[in-house]
């Protein structure tokens, strides 16, 4: 494979990249494996595969994990309530079980007539078993219906982004089969990138100032909750609706609230920065 | 090719198998990796598969690849000297050395050669990270010591980047993190069946409709919920004095993790004697005879303490030294006391392996499983507390 086939993926408008993670990316399209992506909340990994998507112009399937999910579920669903009730009327045909059987994500990737990105979102959240139980299907990229005796193949295989939030250890079986990588909380300097694809007309005396702030807030490990990207950006684009600056002003921060997300940081920021009792709500009142 | 460094990998504790190993080479054979800087990034997503380990994986590639500095990457290191003076302003020695050992001729070609490409790349758009056409190389100026985040103009061996360890925070068997001491507490999760029936019972459903006679009966049972009730001793004595940090982070894991059935937290001196305290002030105590009634047997025990204390304390009757009184039994005696009571406990201790020979500690270990207070510490005790008896 010549070197142009390698770098399919070149990174989108809207998303600022590492090189690391971009190589990361072409690496598991070339080699046909899933590409497990963890870090801190609020690094982008969910926009990675919007991303990816849009710039190699394929659909997204996006699977969102919660801790109920079951793997079967991304296979397929009978819906086996539907049937028992159709059945009571008797006005629909339930002789064809194949109404009854609705594809899931995984599923639906499979039978794409093109090739799709199947995004399987945060998948620590679900059960310790959970990742296992997707192995033989992600190896083989098919699986059986019993109840219609069919097999599922996938037409194209899919590109498969899987994102983790640390919140558990995943299997070795199935980290053996993925590629990782960890999305580092972005530096300054990237930061700076990021924050201008949000908002090109930001003023660079804003964009210093906020930054800076942002970074010392970051420094402070009592936090329970450091504030993250996303945070900055609806920081930022408050402080650009209301025309203040992100100075740090005698330890005040105008708008904290969408930095510090829990009541207990807030509390402590107050109390060691701002020397005021825990409890009281007042801010300063904060002029421009 | 290469096989030596799979072996330095493992020697390093990086758990690589001979699978992901096969998959590397399959990489390579495909032409994913035209340099070395590639080669690390390229080896280290399909070789190292949690951050915890990119640490262990940056000492061996430089231990590997130490000395290998290709000529073609110290050229690239003038050539962008040369560009841009203001940035650089002072080239190592061994730059120096080999602009000697260069021909000026062959270097200005190569210099030439290489503004046509970059002039040629600027316009392709994304090639450059985030740069917008400006200088290739003011991604480099900012931080020469952190994180390589630059394009394959990026200029930096990667036996640098590997030097430069930017993850040695991230090992787990080092530093202690809250996130990381979560991650270990949740394996806790403990699914057992509690809250309202909200979840289809098919089998039930299907026995309830033939019970009768074919008419539908649907019937319901309970989702899984977390049952796991967390015990927390925290040693607050004198020697502990150290560790306090460690302790409140592991507390405020604990604390922060809303998935417990219960979690109860108590504090004593060196040993459990007659009291435990519900506060670090230390003010009321509450009788331990109490507690044993409340608190039911399944609740997961931890204590965390050193363990060192002089050995009266732990096996004499009134060896209590920060209580002046009546004491009832000899610390030892309480702790047996607990392991009667409860069926899964554990001791951390944050003090280091070395220490284990003393003989309190020894005494200690015996009667309850003891583990290092670090992230793999945690893991082991972890495991224990959720194993069956």
């Amino acid at each position: 494979m010549t070197q142009k086939s390698f770098e399919q993926f070149k990174g989108s408008k809207d998303y600022v990249i590492s090189e690391a993670l971009k190589n990361a990316v072409n690496v598991a399209i070339v080699l046909q494996r899933p590409l497990l992506v963890r870090g801190e909340p609020g690094t982008g990994k969910t926009l990675l595969a919007h991303s990816i998507a849009s710039a190699l112009n394929k659909e997204l399937i996006i699977w969102n994990i919660k801790s109920t999910t079951k793997a079967a579920e991304g296979l397929y669903v009978y819906d086996t309530v539907q049937r028992l009730n159709d059945s009571r009327f008797g006005d629909k045909d339930i002789s064809n079980i194949k109404n009854y059987i609705k594809l899931g994500k995984l599923g639906q990737a499979f039978t794409s007539p093109q090739q799709v990105v199947l995004l399987i979102d945060e998948i620590d959240k679900a059960d310790l078993e959970f990742p296992n139980d997707l192995l033989n299907e992600l190896d083989e990229m098919s699986f059986y219906i019993p109840e219609t005796d069919e097999t599922i193949s996938a037409i194209h295989r899919p590109i498969v982004i899987i994102t983790s939030n640390n919140e558990k250890e995943l299997p070795d079986a199935f980290l053996r089969r993925c590629i990782f990588h960890y999305i580092d909380f972005p530096d300054p300097e990237l930061m700076e990138e990021i924050v201008r694809v949000h908002f090109p007309d930001i003023k660079n005396s804003l964009l210093k100032d906020a930054l800076e702030t942002f970074y010392t807030l970051r420094k402070i490990d009592d936090f329970r909750k450091k504030p993250s990207t996303s945070e900055l950006i609806d920081w930022i684009q408050a402080l650009m609706a209301s025309g203040l600056d992100g100075k740090i002003r005698d330890g005040d921060i105008p708008f904290l609230g969408t930095l510090i997300k829990k009541e207990t940081d807030i509390d402590f920021y107050a109390t060691r920065y701002l020397k005021r009792r825990p409890g009281t709500r007042g801010f300063s009142t904060y002029t421009n | 090719m290469f096989t030596p460094f799979f072996f330095k990998l493992r020697e390093k504790k990086v758990p690589v198998s001979l699978t992901e190993w096969m998959v590397l080479m399959e990489a390579l054979s495909k032409n994913c990796a035209s340099n070395l800087n590639e080669f690390y990034y390229l080896a280290r997503s399909i070789l190292v598969k949690s951050e915890t380990h990119f640490d262990q994986y940056d000492i061996a590639f430089q231990e590997y690849f130490n000395g290998i500095t290709p000529p073609l990457e110290l050229t690239e290191e003038i050539i962008k000297w040369l560009t841009d003076p203001k940035n650089r302003p002072q080239l190592t020695p061994e730059e120096m050395a080999a602009i000697q050992k260069m021909d000026l001729e062959q270097l200005l070609k190569e210099f030439e050669k290489r503004l046509r490409e970059q002039k040629e790349r600027h316009d392709g758009g994304n090639y450059w990270i985030g740069t917008g056409g400006t200088s290739p190389f003011g991604y480099n100026g900012y931080n020469p010591q952190g994180f390589l985040v630059g394009g394959p103009g990026g200029m930096r061996s990667a036996v640098r980047i590997a030097e430069a360890r930017y993850f040695r925070n991230y090992r787990s068997d080092v530093t202690l993190d809250t996130r990381q001491l979560k991650v270990a507490l949740k394996q806790l999760r403990k699914l057992n069946r509690i809250g309202p029936e909200d979840e289809l019972d098919l089998d039930g459903t299907i026995n309830a409709t033939c019970k009768n006679a074919g008419e539908l009966e649907f019937k319901w049972k309970r989702p899984r919920k977390n049952t796991v009730k967390l015990l927390l001793l925290m040693d607050v004595g004198g020697s502990m004095e150290p560790y306090a940090d460690l302790c409140s982070q592991l507390f405020s894991a604990a604390n922060s993790l809303s998935y417990f059935r219960s979690f109860k937290y108590y504090y004593f001196h060196n040993c459990p004697y007659d009291v435990l305290y519900p506060d670090i002030q230390q003010r009321q105590g509450i009788p331990v005879e109490h507690l044993l009634k409340i608190l039911e047997p399944d609740y997961k025990v931890i204590f965390v303490g050193d363990a060192c204390m002089s050995p009266s304390e732990l096996l004499d009757r009134y060896g209590d030294i920060y209580f002046h009184g009546y004491q009832k039994m000899a610390g030892i005696e309480r702790l047996k006391q607990f392991k009667s009571h409860f069926s899964h406990i554990v001791w951390l201790n944050p003090e280091r392996s070395a220490l284990r020979n003393y003989p309190t500690v020894q005494i200690i270990g015996k009667l309850f499983p003891m583990f290092d207070l670090t992230v793999d510490g945690l893991n082991s005790a972890v495991k224990k507390l959720t194993s069956k008896l």
